[in-house]
Order: structure tokens, then C-alpha cells, then sequence
């Protein structure tokens, strides 16, 4: 193996503003749990937070709270808490992880979580929501409301299907005003669309930076800076001027030549979400050799934005439809999501796909076995496929990660040498 | 037929793989084409409409190794969807032209694309089934997504599927779904002359069958069945909660017997007998279905109930059976079962019902580890 490649010090102000961010939300949530004001719990995938912003009401989000409770090492004691309820360990980790927090008395990261006013399921691709906010409304006594998104099954959503998203919109929206007291307002839900779109574009011109040798930031563990301000923020001033910023900041780096490491040595699409209790090290696994993510499937969750889709504040709720129907990664087939890391390798110029398997959700993972099949025998992508968790820490055997990265970089520097 | 011959025939049909029985059909049906239904629920009237033979997608059991599936889903994933897949792969499916999966789960969502990425001679569809069981949208979405269904089969086939021609599947399969209710009540009164395994392979072989046959059998055994002999045995009334999708080893149900339990009721192969009562026949089939899909449902765990808790219709089946407990059977890495175990449990609790868990995978093969739990748990029930 050459000499190690570190990690640069950084020196922007991204990671920053997005810590600042997330944590006045969470202020925010705890001051809502004191004086009252009303909160929705909702899902990140492909969500629709800008209704419930419409009526100020406080989106809170169980899938963040479980994922910083494993980056702080908190999650285990949640997910046994859970498990001796009668949760499986085959269940997904996130929702032990947040059950598990409702019934050691809802504290949440450092904060007391309020119990949601409303339980806002938008079912965008993933089963388990619809059970995880089934058993969080039981937890907490709040009404539940199932938005049911139809599944992208055919190239395009059906004239059915946007009927039926609306119609349930129209539905939630009269619920949202008997809680919130407000009326609701069109022209207020048009601006909150204008600094979501405003937002995605700065998104999406962030990713687009990546296509640059070497890109900018690492698209799979910087981009959870990014992910915070576009999932949960989005529909806000402050996340539009986030990626203002970001967008600075990341064409300086292009134009210094300046990446997350010492040098840029693979370029690799990574596929899976992350494993949240052990992130550090996982990355630290991939930076030994040079290797950075140009392009990641998990950072489009909540939205595919950089193949071109935008909110439309001229047409606010088919908009939002049309999102959470079509525009984002969970709502779609996972042979689809083929197409997408292809237009990655080939359009960010990727030497390598990484996937990561996740035990606990079965919505990305269930049958990567066949994406590598494809990736590998139909294109000849180079691709290694390793497996833990992204809440559950039992799953992460650091020794056998290692040895199967290690294995499979050094025969990919073996072929670029052999090329050269 | 007598009742054992029936059965014995069940058993003979349901060995087979589906492929020959989809050939065989073909035989007396020449042009006529066959689809597959992965569970839970799934449109079989629409498929009979069109002239078609529905069958039951329901995996491989212990019978088909697998050589490549397992290479493509990974070992924290169900069974059911490695050999159905597998199917596939050997060739087992040949003489089936149609494939439908739902939203049932994530893992079947998946492995429906990945069929049609591996075997793109198949049409494969995948059906959207409401989650939201109140929305005043809910039964146009559901007849639209129907008719979308049919349309596929139409031009993939070219069959048609009329108005007409779905308004008499309806009728005959609300005629086979009110004898799958006689026999379940035949079940509750009578146990010791109906086993479970038994009236599971009835159910069973109905979804490996054509359905005009399967009327007149079902019919002869509910004439034959009241003069079978048989004694009541020193057993619990038991309710299996959990296999509602992979399929439980005839073993397993075998074992649950043998250990001193009479299943009274199950929630085995629902989406056959989803419906509680029958489907109205009347001008548009394509909503009568879609409404009935949501307000004349079985309990599930893979359909959203937003009107009641989901112990609800657990403890209803409960009472209805006169059972002593429930015994949990989730399939091994069966999120929507085991994610539902907990609230049924609670609610059970609630109810001071006994209940026992026992997980199990179709390629099973030993019970004694079962048979064990089984009895000791209908000793302490019985001594109690
Ligand atoms: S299965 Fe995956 S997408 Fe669904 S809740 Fe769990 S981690 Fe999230
Ligand atoms: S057994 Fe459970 S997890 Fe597997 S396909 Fe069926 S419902 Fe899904």
C-alpha cells in the first residue's frame, strides 16, 4: 500500500453552519415542548415538511433523533429497551432506537423530544414507516395521519395517483388547521416552495461540483452536513443561504484544486445508507486509500435534485406530489436506482461502486446482491459489497470491513498500475 | 371424492411446481395464459376475467436449493422471496406468463423489479394497494389502479377483461370465498374432524388449481365433512397469527397439533379469502374490488387500518374461535409480522390471553425444538 492519504483540515465554514442550524431546530423543538406549540413527527423520505411548515407547524424528525443518538453512541441501550418490549433484533434498528427512546420517557439527543401533536406518515416507498408510526402514535397518543404515496411503478405516476396524493393533501391540510388554529394560506405555502427550490438548486449545484478532479467534498460522509439543512430545513431562509454558502465555498475548493484529502486517489459512487455508531471509523476505512465519494444514493432520500427536478410554487401542491411520488430515491424500484448510480459512474467519472448493506433496512438493501451482478458481469464496475448496520452497533466487525476494503483497493490500484 | 382422497389429491397438487401445473392447464386451454400471485392479497377475479388461470406465487419451500438467489438476496432477508426467485432461476415458473407482487413489504417490492430485471419474458406487475384506509380518494385510486392492472394483461396478452367478464369472477370467487368461510366454521365447531394441516392443504391446492374445479370439491367436502369420523382429544384452541405470507412447513403445523393444540383459526393464505363478506356485483367491478379491498378486509399486517387498534381483530378472532391462546408464527426476518407481534401482544396482554411465540423458515426441517416449547407451553394451560 503507498503512502497513507489523509484527511485535509478543513478549513470552510460548512459543517459549521450546518451544526448551528440543526441545533436551533432542536432548540426550537424543546422550546415547542414547553410552551405548547403544535409538532408533527415526519419521515425524511421524499417528505412533504413545507405543508407542515405552512402552518408553523415544528416538523420533528424520529429518523434524525435515531441517528444522532448512534453517532453519540446512545443507541444500543434503546434498541435492548426496545428489543426486551418484544421488538425482534431482525426489526429495523431506527425504530427500536426510537420506541426505545419513547419508553425510557422521550429524551431525545441531549434534549427532551416533545411528543408530536400529529404523527405524519408520509409512506413514500418504505413499509416499515407505516409500522414505525402505527407503534410511535400508540407511544405518544397522537392522532396519526397515513399519507399513502403510491409506489413509482410505471415510468410516470398515473393521473390516478396525483389525484389521490392531492386528495390526501387536501385532507391533511384541513386536520393541520383545526391543530394549528391557522387558515391555510397558498401564497405562504408559494414562498416556502420558492426557498425549497432555492435550496435544492444550491443542492444540486453542490453534487454537480463533485463531477471536478478532485471534487470538493466527499458526497457520502460530508454530504450528511447538507442532509440536515435540504431534508429537515428545507422550505426555509436560512436553508436557502445555507446552500448559497455552500456553494461558495465549494467552487473556492474547485478553483484552488482543493478536496477532503490529501490527495484524490479513487473516485467511488457509494450505495447504502452509512453506519451511523461507527462513522468515524468507517470513513477513516476508505480515506487510507485515497478513495472519494463523488456521487452517494443515501443523500437522495428525500430528493433526487441533481438530475433537474424543482418545487414549482406555481403549481405548490402537484408539486409536492410529484416529488414525493417520482423525485426522490425511496419511491422508486431499486433496478431503477440501478440507473441512477449508472448515470453516476459514468457521469461522475467513478473508478469504483461501493455498497454498503444495511441489516436493518431492507428497502435499500434487499437483493444488492443483484445490483452487484449487474454492476460487475453487465458493465465491469468494479464494485465490493460489505455489510453492518447504520443504527445497530452489534453489526459493525471493524477487522472484517477492513480486511475486504483493504483487499479490494489494492486490486484496483493493481489495475490502475497495470493500465498505466 | 371421498374427504381423504380429496386431501391426498391436495397434497399431490400443491408438490408439484407451479410451471407443470400452468403446462397442464394450457393443455385444455390452448392460447390461454397463466399468472402468478405473490401474497398477500392479489386481483385474481381480474386475471380470471381474462380468460386466465391465477395461481399462488408462494416460494419453494424445502424442496428448491438454492443456487442463485441466495447470491442476490442476503442472508437477513426471508426465505420466501430466495426460492421464489430461485423458481425463476431453475426454470420452475416455465408455462406461467404473468407475475403480480403488491406492497406488502420492502423485500417484495425489491425482488418484483429484480424478477423483471432477470426474466423480462415474464410480465411482472406490481400493484399499489392503499395504506390510507380513510381517505374519501381511497376506493377511485384503487379501481383506477385495477383497471391499470387490467390494461397491463390486456396488452401484454391480448386478452380482454370487461366489465362483464369481472362481474362473473366476482361471483364465482365470493361462491369459493363463502366455502372457505364454512369450512373455517366447520373448523371452529368441529376441530377433531378437520385438521389443520388438512385444511390447509385444501386452501392450498386452491391456489394451484382452476377455481370452477376447486368450487365443486369444496363443495363435495362440505357435505362430506359433518359425517367424518373423530373424537375430541385433550388439546387447547390455539389461533396461528403471523404466516401470512412465507409458508409454514407442513411440519411445523403438523408438530403444533401432535404438542396438544387445535387451531382454530389462522391468518394462512389471507389474500384468498380476504374479503369478509362478498364482493357486491354491480355496474363498476373494477370499484366494487377497490372499495371492498379496504371495508371488507381481513385484519392484516400488511394493510394500514387507520379505524381500529390492530389487536382489535386478533382478540375478535379470538373470541369468535372460542381459542385459549394465540401462538405468534412470524416467518424468520419477516419485518411486517414481527413488527405487528408487538402491538398484538400488548393488546392480548390487555385481554389476560395467553401467547406464545414460535418464529420458523420454510426450509425447516427439524421441529423438535418446537414440539418442545409447544407442550410445555399447553402444559402450563392445561394446568393451570
Ligand atoms: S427500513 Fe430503511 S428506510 Fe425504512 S425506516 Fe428502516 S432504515 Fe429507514
Ligand atoms: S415473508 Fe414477510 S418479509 Fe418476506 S416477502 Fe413476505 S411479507 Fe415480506
Amino acid at each position: 500500500m503507498p503512502a497513507e492519504v489523509k484527511e485535509r483540515q478543513y478549513q470552510g465554514k460548512v459543517h459549521q453552519l450546518s451544526r448551528e442550524l440543526m441545533n436551533a431546530w432542536t432548540s426550537q423543538l424543546a422550546r415547542a415542548n414547553e410552551t405548547g406549540e403544535p409538532t408533527g413527527a415526519i419521515m425524511i423520505s421524499g417528505n412533504c415538511v413545507e405543508i407542515l411548515r405552512a402552518f408553523d407547524i415544528h416538523p420533528i424528525f424520529p429518523e434524525v433523533t435515531a441517528l444522532q443518538n448512534a453517532i453519540r453512541h446512545q443507541s444500543l441501550p434503546l434498541i435492548l429497551k426496545a428489543e426486551q418490549a418484544g421488538y425482534s433484533s431482525d426489526n429495523c434498528a431506527y425504530v427500536k432506537a426510537d420506541i426505545g427512546l419513547f419508553l425510557s420517557g422521550g429524551m431525545g439527543p441531549g434534549t427532551k423530544m416533545p411528543y408530536p401533536t400529529i404523527t405524519l406518515c408520509n409512506y413514500v416507498g418504505c413499509n416499515v414507516y407505516v409500522k414505525w408510526f402505527e407503534h410511535l402514535a400508540e407511544a405518544t397518543g397522537s392522532q396519526l395521519f397515513m399519507l399513502d404515496i403510491p409506489f413509482l411503478r410505471t415510468p410516470e405516476p398515473t393521473a390516478a395517483d396525483i389525484r389521490y396524493v392531492v386528495k390526501q393533501f387536501e385532507e391533511l391540510i384541513r386536520i393541520l388547521e383545526r391543530i394549528s388554529g391557522k387558515k391555510f394560506d397558498i401564497d405562504k405555502l408559494r414562498e416556502i416552495l420558492g426557498y425549497a427550490a432555492r435550496a435544492e438548486e444550491g443542492y444540486a449545484r453542490s453534487k454537480e461540483l463533485c463531477k471536478r478532479s478532485p471534487a470538493p467534498f466527499d458526497c457520502y460522509f460530508d454530504a450528511i452536513n447538507m442532509m440536515g439543512p435540504i431534508n429537515v430545513l428545507r422550505g426555509t431562509r436560512e436553508a436557502a443561504d445555507f446552500f448559497d454558502e455552500a456553494v461558495k465555498e465549494f467552487e473556492g475548493m474547485v478553483a484552488e484544486g482543493a478536496g477532503p484529502l490529501s490527495e484524490e486517489r479513487f473516485r467511488m459512487v457509494v450505495e447504502g445508507p452509512p453506519p451511523y455508531p461507527y462513522y468515524r471509523s468507517f470513513r477513516n476505512l476508505f480515506t487510507r486509500w485515497g478513495a472519494v465519494a463523488v456521487a452517494s444514493t443515501y443523500s437522495t432520500v428525500g430528493g433526487i435534485w441533481e438530475f433537474g427536478f424543482r418545487h414549482d410554487p406555481t403549481r405548490p401542491l402537484e408539486s409536492i406530489a410529484e416529488q414525493m411520488l417520482t423525485e426522490n430515491l425511496t419511491n422508486r424500484s431499486i433496478v431503477t436506482r440501478y440507473g441512477q448510480i449508472r448515470r453516476y459512474v459514468e457521469e461522475w467519472r467513478a473508478d469504483a461502486l461501493v455498497i454498503h448493506s444495511i441489516k436493518s433496512c431492507r428497502l435499500f438493501s434487499a437483493g444488492q446482491g443483484d445490483m452487484r451482478e449487474y454492476f460487475t458481469k453487465e458493465l465491469g464496475v468494479p464494485t465490493l459489497l460489505v455489510e453492518s448496520d447504520l443504527e445497530d452497533p452489534r453489526y459493525y466487525a471493524e477487522a472484517q470491513l477492513r480486511n475486504r476494503i483493504d483487499a479490494f483497493f489494492e486490486a484496483l490500484e493493481h489495475k490502475k498500475l497495470v493500465a498505466a | 371424492m371421498a374427504v381423504d382422497q380429496t386431501i391426498d389429491r391436495c397434497r399431490e397438487l400443491i408438490a408439484e411446481p407451479l410451471g407443470v401445473i400452468a403446462e397442464r392447464w394450457k393443455e385444455s386451454h390452448p392460447g390461454g395464459r397463466v399468472a402468478a400471485c405473490f401474497p398477500v392479497w392479489s386481483p385474481a377475479e381480474l386475471i380470471h376475467a381474462g380468460g386466465m388461470l391465477p395461481l399462488g406465487l408462494l416460494g419453494g419451500g424445502a424442496t428448491v436449493e438454492l443456487t442463485h438467489a441466495d447470491a442476490r438476496f442476503q442472508s437477513f432477508v426471508c426465505s420466501i422471496s430466495k426460492s421464489t426467485l430461485e423458481l425463476g432461476f431453475q426454470g420452475l415458473l416455465k408455462g406461467v406468463d404473468g407475475l403480480v407482487f403488491s406492497n406488502i413489504c420492502d423485500v417484495a417490492r425489491n425482488l418484483s423489479s429484480i424478477y423483471k430485471r432477470n426474466f423480462p419474458h415474464f410480465h411482472v406487475d406490481y400493484l399499489h394497494l392503499p395504506q390510507n384506509s380513510t381517505s374519501a380518494g381511497v376506493a377511485d385510486y384503487t379501481a383506477e389502479e385495477l383497471r391499470r392492472v387490467a390494461r397491463g394483461f390486456e396488452s401484454a396478452f391480448g386478452v380482454k377483461i370487461t366489465e362483464d367478464s369481472i362481474g362473473k369472477s366476482v361471483e364465482l370467487y365470493n361462491a369459493i370465498r363463502a366455502r372457505l368461510r364454512a369450512l373455517y366454521a366447520f373448523r371452529i365447531a368441529e376441530p377433531q374432524k378437520l385438521s389443520t394441516v388438512e385444511l390447509y392443504l385444501i386452501l392450498r391446492a386452491l391456489t394451484q388449481a382452476d377455481p370452477e374445479e376447486s368450487l365443486i370439491r369444496l363443495d363435495e367436502l362440505l357435505a362430506e365433512l359433518p359425517g367424518r369420523e373423530g373424537r375430541p382429544k385433550d388439546r387447547i384452541r390455539v389461533v396461528i397469527e403471523g404466516a401470512f405470507c412465507e409458508q409454514p412447513p407442513l411440519g411445523l403445523l403438523e408438530v403444533l397439533e401432535e404438542a396438544g393444540c387445535y387451531v382454530v383459526e389462522d391468518d394462512l393464505l389471507l389474500g384468498w379469502r380476504w374479503f369478509t363478506s362478498d364482493v357486491p356485483v354491480n355496474a363498476d367491478p373494477f370499484r366494487a374490488l377497490g372499495q371492498s379491498y379496504v371495508d371488507r378486509a381481513v385484519p392484516s399486517s400488511t394493510r394500514h387500518e387507520g379505524r381500529e387498534h390492530r389487536s382489535k381483530g386478533l382478540i375478535e378472532k379470538v373470541r369468535r374461535s372460542r381459542a385459549d391462546a394465540v401462538i405468534f408464527t412470524p416467518p424468520k426476518f419477516c419485518e411486517p409480522a414481527l413488527f405487528d407481534y408487538v402491538p398484538m401482544k400488548q393488546g392480548l396482554e390487555r385481554e389476560a390471553i395467553p401467547h406464545l411465540l414460535v418464529e420458523f423458515e420454510e426450509k425447516m426441517w427439524t421441529f423438535e425444538r418446537t414440539r418442545n416449547e409447544v407442550e410445555t407451553f399447553v402444559e402450563s394451560m392445561l394446568f393451570d
